[in-house]
C-alpha cells in the first residue's frame, strides 16, 4: 500500500475498521509523506514523533477488540492556532516559539477521543492575519500546485498538507476566509461552520466575533466527516450554540452518491460576480452555476448592496478585536521576553521591547489600526459604523434566504498569485477575502469546494456555498452534490490533478 | 502646610462626596472560571495556587459568566432598591498592567446589572440618610503586585515585584453612589455608616466575606468642595485604598481640610487619584485622572448578554432579609438598651452575635455585657474578631449558669476564660476547673468560724451597728475558698452569727 496517503478519509476509514491497514502503517506513510515532500511545501510548522505512539495505541485497542470511534487511525493535521498539550503552538508567532499549553482546546480534545492521531501542527499567517501564509513567523507555505505561488491564508499550512496528500484531513479556523481562500488556491475543500457550531476554546483568538474552526479535507465527504468530529455546545465557550447537530456526513455521502438539485434555489450575488474577478475564476464560477442549472437547479440574481462595504468593516471589527486580544503577549506569564539592556527598566520598557521583536509587520499594523478604532472619540465613526454595516450585511442574507436556498460565489477574486507579489501592498492582500468576509460577518456557514482550474493559469478556482445559519448541513448537501457533478462532467477531481511537488502543472502557460 | 480646620472649611464650603464600594462575592469559584475564589473563605491560598488557563489569561482561554455570581450581584442590587436590568452586558475595559493578565479588565460598562436605587443610611444620631445609588455593575478583580527591594515597598526604587494572580478574576460587584449634597458637617460620618451599611446588606444577603481588612469590602472616597450658595460642583479628589471604617471618615475630614486650605489659598484642585496612608492619616497624590484615560470599551465578544429570567429575579428579591436599617429598629425597640450601648454594638460590629446570643436564650443586657466587656477586651488583646473567640451559645449557656447561681460573675469570668481556650462548654468548664460557687453552708460556717477567730473584734462591731465591719470577715472567707462562694450567702450566714 504504498499510495496509502493518496486515498480519502472515508477510504481509510474502511480500511482501517476492517484491519487491512493498521492504524500505525497509515501514520508511517503519511508520516513518510511528510519527510519527502514538507521540505518543499513548508506545510508544517511541528511534526508529531509521538504520532506512532498514539498509532500503536488504536491499533491494542483495536486488537483486543475494543469498541472505537469510526474515526480512530485516522490522521489529521492541526493548525498551529489550536492548544495541543503534546505539541508548541505557537500561532504563526515568534513571540510564542516554544510554548507548550498547559490545556487542549476543545475541539483537540473532541479528536483524541475520535482515536484520531495527529500527524502535527501547521504553518499559518501570524495570529492568523493574512491571505498567504507569508506573514508567518517560520518562513511562508508553498502552493503544491506551484511552489513559487502561495497557498492562500491564513491556513496555507493545512489547505497545503491536505493538496500534497501530506494527511487526509487538517483543522483549520477562519475568521474572514482563513478556511475557504486557501481551499480554493489548493484544489481542496474548507468549511467554515456556523458562528458557534464549534467551540473555540482553546483557540488563539484572533477577533473573538468572527473566529470559527473548521475542517480541511480534499473532498465534501471527507470534510464532513471531521465536521461531525469537532462540531457540537461546550459550555467553556459562552457563544457555543447548544442545540445538537445532524450529521453532516450523512448527508454528504448520500448527496455524493446520487446528486440531485431539482428545485434547489440557487442565488447568485451581483455583488460578488464582478469584473474585478480574475477571468478563468468568473469562467468556472459561471460553469458551475449552469452545471447546477443543468441539473436542476433554479438561479436566482441576488441584490446584496451592503456587501460592497463588507471588507472595509471587517477590516475595523477585526483589528479592533484583535488589538485586546493580543494584548495578552506582554512577557509577563509566557511567550517570549525581551529585556532592554539600557540602564534602570521598567516593566513598560519589557513589554513594549518584547512586542516590538515578538510581533512581525502585519500584526502591528492590525493593533495599531485596532486601538486607533477604538480610541475615545473614534469609537462611533469607526467602530460603531462598523457594526451598524455588519447588521446590514446580516439583513441582506435575511433578505436573500427569503427566496433562495444557498448563495453562491467564486471563493477568491484570484487563483492563487506569485509569493510576494501582495505582500507589501495590504489593500491588495485584503481583497482577497472580498467574498468570503461577509459569512463571518454573518456568522453564516460557507463551503468552499474546487470547480476546476483556470484556463489561463492551470490553477485551481473554488466556488463558495453559503447557507443560512445552522444550515451547515445544506452546505454538505449542495457542496457534495456540485463536487459529484463536476467530477462527472471533468472525468476527475481537481484535488487529484495536483502535481508532484516541483514538477511542472499540466495546462500551465509559460 | 497648616491645614484650615475642618470647622471653618465647612463654614465655608459644602462638601460632595461620592462612593464606589467593590464588593468580593464569595461564590465557590471566580467570576469567568472554574478556579477556587479566596474570597470565598479566610482560608490563605499559597501564592499563584488559585488558578486556571483563563485567571492567567493564557492563549486560547474563554471566559464563562458565573451563574451564582449573577445570583449574588441580582440580590444584592435589588436589596440597593435597585431595578434589574432585563439585559446587561460585559464589555472590555483595555489597559496595560502585570496583575491584569489579559491586559484588559471584562467589567460592566454601558450596561450595568442593576441601576437606580436607594439605601437609608443611619447615622450615630439615629436619624437617616438615603444615599441615592447610581449602579451595581459585575467585573473581575485583579491580580496581586508585591514589590520587593527599595525602600517603601513601592513600584519606585523596587528591584523587582511578583505577581500573585489567585485574586485575578475574583467576582466583583462596584456599587457607585450619586454625589451625595448637602450632608454638610455630616459627610464624613455619612460616607462612614454607608460604607457599614453596605456591608450590613451584604452580611445579611451572605454573598461576600465582607472582611475589610482582607480587602472582601473596599471604597473609594470622591470629595469635592463648593462654595456656599453655589451648586455647581467642585473638582474632585478620589482616594482610594481606604479599608477600616474609620478611615474612611477620616479621610474624607483630611480631604476637606486639605482642599479648602488649597481653595483659601488660591491655588485649584487637581483631579486625580489619592492615596490614603492610615499612619500619617493623610492622602497623598497617585497618578492623575483625567477625562482623558483612554480605556478602549468595546463590548466583549467572548460573552453574551446576561439576561435573567424576570421569574428568577423575583424569586430573589422575594428572598432578600430584611434592610439594616429596620433591622437596627427592630432590635433597639426589642432590646431596650441605652442608647449609648446599642450604638457601641453597631461601632464594634457585635449586633449580629449579640442577636444570635439573645435568640440562644440570654437577655440582650448580659449579651451585650459579655460581647461589649469581657470578649471585646480579650478580643483586642489578642488582635482577633470577638466572634471568633466564642460562640453565641456558649456564651448563653455560661449566663444561664450565672442566672442559676451556679457561678457568680468573678467565676462567670474565669469560666469563660475556660471556654475561650477550648476546654468545652461552660458545665464542662465549671466541672472541670472546680469552679461551682459553694453554696453548702456547712463548708462556709466553718471557713466564716475560721475568720472569725482571727478576727474576735468583727461580731461586736457588727453587733454595734457597723455591719460594714463584715466585709473583712467576707473578704477573708472569699480568699480561703478560692472566690468559689456565694457572697451573698456569706454575709449572711456572718449576720446570723452575729446575731445568735
Amino acid at each position: 500500500m504504498s499510495e496509502l496517503h493518496r486515498l480519502s478519509a472515508v477510504d481509510l476509514q474502511g480500511l482501517l475498521a476492517s484491519r487491512e491497514v493498521s492504524a500505525r502503517e497509515v501514520t508511517d506513510a503519511f508520516l513518510a509523506r511528510i519527510d519527502q515532500v514538507d521540505g518543499a511545501v513548508h506545510s508544517f510548522l511541528h511534526v508529531n514523533q509521538a504520532a506512532r505512539d498514539t498509532a500503536d495505541a488504536i491499533d491494542q485497542k483495536r486488537q483486543a477488540g475494543e469498541d472505537l470511534p469510526a474515526t480512530a487511525g485516522l490522521p489529521l493535521a492541526v493548525k498551529d492556532v489550536l492548544c495541543t498539550m503534546d505539541m508548541p503552538t505557537t500561532s504563526g508567532s515568534r513571540i510564542l516559539e516554544g510554548w507548550v499549553p498547559p490545556y487542549d482546546a476543545t475541539v483537540v480534545k473532541k479528536y483524541r477521543e475520535a482515536g484520531m492521531v495527529a500527524l502535527g501542527k501547521t504553518n499559518m499567517d501570524e495570529f492568523a492575519m493574512g491571505s498567504s501564509t507569508e506573514h508567518s513567523g517560520y518562513g511562508p507555505t508553498k502552493n503544491p500546485w506551484d511552489l513559487e505561488r502561495v497557498p492562500g491564508g491564513s491556513g496555507g499550512g493545512s489547505a497545503a498538507a491536505v493538496s500534497a496528500f501530506e494527511a487526509p484531513l487538517a483543522l483549520g479556523s477562519d475568521t474572514g476566509g482563513s478556511i475557504r481562500q486557501p481551499a480554493a488556491l489548493t484544489g481542496t475543500v474548507g468549511m467554515k461552520p456556523t458562528y458557534g457550531g464549534v467551540s473555540r476554546y482553546g483557540v488563539i483568538a484572533l477577533a473573538s466575533s468572527l473566529d470559527q474552526v473548521g475542517p480541511v479535507a480534499r473532498t465534501v465527504v471527507d470534510t464532513a466527516l471531521l465536521h461531525d468530529v469537532i462540531a457540537g455546545y461546550d459550555r467553556h465557550d459562552s457563544t457555543s450554540i447548544p442545540d445538537p447537530w445532524p450529521s453532516m456526513a450523512e448527508a454528504a455521502l448520500a448527496a455524493s452518491a446520487s446528486p440531485n438539485l431539482k428545485g434547489l434555489k440557487i442565488g447568485r450575488v451581483v455583488q460578488l460576480d464582478t469584473d474585478g474577478f480574475q477571468p478563468g475564476v468568473r469562467q468556472r464560477f459561471t460553469q458551475m452555476l449552469e452545471l447546477a442549472e443543468q441539473h436542476g437547479a433554479e438561479i436566482v440574481d441576488i441584490e446584496a448592496p451592503h456587501f460592497d462595504y463588507a471588507v472595509a468593516a471587517y477590516y475595523l471589527i477585526l483589528p479592533a478585536e484583535a488589538s485586546s486580544n493580543l494584548a495578552k503577549y506582554d512577557s509577563v506569564r509566557f511567550g517570549m521576553r525581551v529585556t532592554p539592556e539600557s540602564g534602570q527598566v521598567t516593566v513598560e520598557d519589557v513589554m513594549a521591547a518584547t512586542r516590538e521583536a515578538g510581533f512581525g509587520d502585519e500584526v502591528k499594523r492590525r493593533i495599531i489600526l485596532g486601538t486607533y478604532a477604538l480610541s475615545a472619540g473614534y469609537y462611533d465613526a469607526y467602530y460603531g459604523s462598523a457594526q451598524q454595516v455588519r447588521t446590514l450585511i446580516q439583513r441582506d442574507f435575511q433578505k436573500a434566504f427569503e427566496s433562495v436556498d444557498v448563495l453562491l460565489t467564486p471563493s477568491a477574486p484570484t487563483t492563487a498569485f506569485r509569493l510576494g507579489e501582495q505582500l507589501d501592498d495590504p489593500l491588495a492582500m485584503y481583497a482577497n477575502d472580498l467574498t468570503t468576509i461577509p459569512a463571518n460577518l454573518a456568522g453564516v456557514p460557507g463551503l468552499s469546494l474546487p470547480a476546476g482550474l483556470a484556463p489561463e493559469d492551470g490553477l485551481p478556482v473554488g466556488v463558495q456555498v453559503m447557507a443560512p445559519a445552522f444550515q451547515d448541513r445544506r452546505l454538505y448537501e449542495v457542496g457534495a452534490a456540485l463536487e459529484a457533478l463536476v467530477r462527472e462532467r471533468d472525468g476527475s477531481h481537481v484535488s487529484e490533478l495536483v502535481p508532484e511537488p516541483g514538477a511542472n502543472r499540466a495546462g500551465a502557460q509559460a | 502646610m497648616n491645614l484650615v480646620s475642618v470647622e471653618e472649611a465647612l463654614e465655608q464650603f459644602d462638601p460632595v462626596i461620592g462612593l464606589e464600594v467593590h464588593v468580593e462575592l464569595n461564590t465557590q469559584t471566580k467570576m469567568f472560571s472554574p478556579a477556587p475564589n479566596p474570597a470565598a473563605s479566610l482560608e490563605d491560598y499559597a501564592p499563584n495556587t488559585a488558578i486556571s488557563p483563563v485567571c492567567l489569561g493564557l492563549p486560547g482561554s474563554l471566559p464563562v459568566v458565573n451563574h451564582d455570581a449573577v445570583r449574588s450581584s441580582i440580590a444584592l442590587g435589588l436589596a440597593l432598591g435597585c431595578e434589574i436590568a432585563p439585559s446587561s452586558r460585559f464589555a472590555r475595559k483595555n489597559y496595560f498592567y502585570p496583575d491584569l493578565a489579559k491586559n484588559y479588565q471584562i467589567s460592566q460598562y454601558d450596561e450595568p446589572i442593576a441601576h437606580d436605587g436607594q439605601v437609608e443610611v443611619e447615622l450615630d444620631d439615629q436619624t437617616l440618610w438615603t444615599v441615592e445609588i447610581e449602579r451595581a455593575h459585575m467585573e473581575e478583580d485583579a491580580g496581586k503586585l508585591t514589590h520587593v527591594g527599595g525602600q517603601t515597598g513601592r513600584i519606585q526604587g523596587a528591584e523587582y515585584s511578583l505577581v500573585d494572580y489567585n485574586r485575578a478574576g475574583v467576582p466583583l460587584v462596584e456599587i457607585v453612589t450619586r454625589p451625595i449634597v448637602g450632608s454638610g458637617e455630616k459627610a464624613p460620618q455619612l460616607a462612614r455608616a454607608y460604607v457599614q451599611t453596605i456591608r450590613d446588606i451584604v452580611l445579611g444577603l451572605g454573598v461576600s466575606q465582607a472582611r475589610m481588612e482582607r480587602g472582601n469590602l473596599r471604597c473609594d472616597a470622591n470629595v469635592s468642595l463648593m462654595p456656599k450658595g453655589s451648586d455647581t460642583f467642585g473638582t474632585r479628589s478620589e482616594t482610594k485604598n481606604v479599608n477600616s471604617f474609620r478611615s474612611i471618615e477620616r479621610a474624607v475630614i483630611y480631604e476637606i481640610r486639605r482642599q479648602a486650605t488649597l481653595l483659601r489659598d488660591g491655588k485649584t484642585i487637581v483631579q486625580e487619584t489619592r492615596h490614603w496612608h492610615e499612619d500619617t492619616g493623610k492622602t497623598s497624590p497617585g497618578r492623575p485622572k483625567s477625562d482623558a484615560d483612554d480605556y478602549r470599551y468595546f463590548p466583549e465578544p467572548d460573552l453574551l448578554p446576561v439576561t435573567p429570567d424576570p421569574e428568577w429575579v423575583e424569586s430573589i428579591r422575594a428572598e432578600l432579609p430584611e434592610a439594616p436599617v429596620t433591622r437596627r429598629r427592630r432590635l433597639r425597640e426589642a432590646w431596650q438598651l441605652a442608647d449609648t450601648d446599642f450604638q457601641a454594638l453597631i461601632n464594634a460590629d457585635l449586633l449580629t452575635v449579640v442577636e444570635q446570643t439573645v435568640a440562644a436564650g440570654c437577655s440582650p443586657a448580659s449579651a451585650k455585657k459579655w460581647w461589649l466587656g469581657e470578649l471585646s477586651r480579650m478580643a483586642n488583646e489578642q488582635g482577633v474578631p470577638a466572634e471568633s473567640l466564642a460562640t453565641p451559645e456558649q456564651v448563653a449557656d455560661l449566663e444561664s449558669e450565672v442566672v442559676a447561681g451556679t457561678v457568680n460573675d468573678k467565676l462567670a469570668r474565669e469560666v469563660l476564660l475556660g471556654i475561650v481556650a477550648g476546654e468545652g462548654s461552660a458545665a464542662e468548664v465549671i466541672a472541670a476547673r472546680g469552679l461551682a460557687v459553694v453554696s453548702d453552708d456547712g463548708a462556709l460556717i466553718a471557713a466564716i468560724d475560721e475568720a472569725l477567730a482571727a478576727q474576735p473584734d468583727v461580731l461586736d462591731k457588727i453587733r454595734d451597728g457597723k455591719v460594714q465591719a463584715a466585709g473583712a470577715i467576707i473578704g477573708q472567707v472569699m480568699k480561703s475558698m478560692g472566690g468559689g462562694a456565694d457572697a451573698q450567702r456569706v454575709r449572711e450566714l456572718i449576720l446570723e452569727r452575729a446575731q445568735g
